[in-house]
């Protein structure tokens, strides 16, 4: 018996996926990536002539959760207009019988890989805060990610930042769209497919423990959502990953190291308390705290000392402050003189 | 606080501390006029704030800022100097570097204009 090479399969493995894109206005580029639901390709449109990223199912057939979850994540997605979230541009069924959908193709970097070129805290912080405005943004229309980490999130060559995969969202309250609950009306919980062959190669994986039960990365997933509790599921558990986002930005890992910063370290803390009750109400308040830090003033996550309040005075003022310390040494030494 | 109120409010801070600074020379005949200095101080002081917060509405350099005020307030302390015909370095100094101060607050605080976007 002779058995075939683990490229051999892949190979094989690749050529029974590649999507049949006959009857569509796409042509097929590129294989891009593997996600929960099926396989991402550069394709072109070539009524518009431009390149699309195409997420097609794995499985064929428009029916069922699976096809419903990419069709619902299409929906969501397109409810979701806002400039730091891929949009949508079609969704539909190919001629082999799998579901799909076009998105912006986009170039750049993911922000695990971008950050290592961004040394600045101050620059970094600037980045959080715009992957912070597309996630309360979502949070206003009433949906949740629940899979944020750094491998979701795009950095474009001109700092543009994209929230992508949205395949794990949950819709809070019913102002995405009609169409978007259509396609799963109970939008609560969804299993996530198993991934074989991408898992086994992934560094950082989405975990899936039996049927609806937990979902998520770990070190960025909230307490609740690894208890697998949905139904306590609200902002705070995104504000949680998003506070062990701004940790890796910041210490390059999601919890076990502390922040170089006191004021920092708390906004980390409070973001990932164990208790929804002690983190950010919302991400708009997170990102005010940032903000403050950025601006120089007191952030609300930490109660500073005196001598803290006057480092922070002093870090914020000093051009402002040698002058007029200047000004008043000038002064002492004209006055010493003029005693003589 | 608008750029032009900070320029109006720190100048006269400024210009009534380097006039009160006056107390503290040892001729008394100086002393003697102390209320004269704090208010041409205070003037200057005011003018150049004016000029600097209007300039930093315009214009956002924080170089030309600096050299706007330390322009101003070596030129209205000449004027003071050249009127009491003495002190040149003690009064043209000290005018200078509030210039200079009020000039770099300008640019750097307060809340500049904030635009309306062109509509058709």
């Amino acid at each position: 018996m002779k058995f075939l090479s683990d490229s051999a399969l892949e190979r094989l493995r690749e050529g029974t996926e590649t999507p049949d894109l006959a009857g569509t206005r796409y042509r097929l580029l590129d294989r891009i990536a593997r996600g929960g639901m099926g396989v991402v390709y550069a394709a072109e449109d070539e009524n518009l002539q431009r390149r699309v990223a195409l997420k097609v199912l794995d499985v064929p057939g428009s029916e069922g959760d699976l096809a419903n979850r990419l069709i619902r994540e299409a929906r969501v997605l397109a409810a979701l207009e806002h400039p730091g979230i891929v949009p949508v541009h079609d969704v539909g069924t190919l001629a082999d019988g799998r579901v799909f959908y076009t998105m912006k193709f986009v170039e750049g970097r993911r922000l695990d890989k971008h950050i290592e070129s961004v040394i600045s805290i101050p620059d970094r912080l600037r980045l959080f805060l715009r992957i912070c405005d597309a996630v309360a943004f979502a949070h206003a229309r009433g949906v949740l990610h629940r899979d944020l980490k750094p491998a979701n999130v795009m950095v474009g060559p001109f700092g543009e930042v994209l929230v992508m995969d949205w395949g794990l969202a949950k819709i809070l309250r019913a102002e995405v769209s009609p169409g978007a609950r259509v396609a799963d009306p109970e939008a609560t919980i969804f299993e996530k497919p198993t991934q074989p062959a991408a898992a086994a190669n992934a560094t950082e994986i989405s975990v899936v423990t039996g049927h609806g039960t937990v979902m998520g990365t770990p070190g960025y997933m909230s307490p609740e959502q690894a208890r697998g509790d949905v139904d306590r599921l609200d902002a705070r558990s995104d504000i949680y990953s998003l506070g062990a986002l701004l940790q890796f930005l910041l210490t390059g890992k999601p919890e076990g190291t502390t922040a170089p910063d006191k004021s920092l370290a708390a906004i980390c803390a409070k973001s990932t308390a164990a208790a929804p009750a002690e983190r950010y109400p919302s991400v708009l308040e997170m990102a005010l705290d940032i903000s403050r830090y950025l601006d120089g003033l007191a952030v609300g996550a930490h109660l500073e000392s005196i001598f803290e309040k006057a480092g922070r005075f002093y870090r914020r003022y000093n051009v402002a402050i040698l002058l007029i310390a200047a000004y008043l040494f000038m002064r002492i030494i004209l006055l010493l003189v003029s005693r003589r | 606080m608008n750029k032009v109120l900070l320029g109006v409010f720190l100048g006269a801070v400024l210009g009534v501390f380097d006039g009160l600074t006056a107390l503290f020379t040892p001729d008394p005949a100086i002393r003697a006029g102390i209320v004269g200095i704090i208010v041409g101080s205070t003037g200057k002081g005011l003018a150049a704030g004016l000029i600097c917060g209007l300039f930093a509405r315009k214009v956002r350099s924080i170089a030309g800022g600096i050299a706007l005020g330390l322009f101003l307030g070596f030129l209205f302390a000449l004027f003071v100097a050249l009127g009491v015909h003495n002190y040149y370095v003690r009064i043209i100094i000290p005018g200078s570097i509030v210039g200079l101060i009020v000039g770099y607050a300008t640019q750097k605080y307060g809340a500049a204009p904030t635009t309306t976007p062109a509509t058709r």
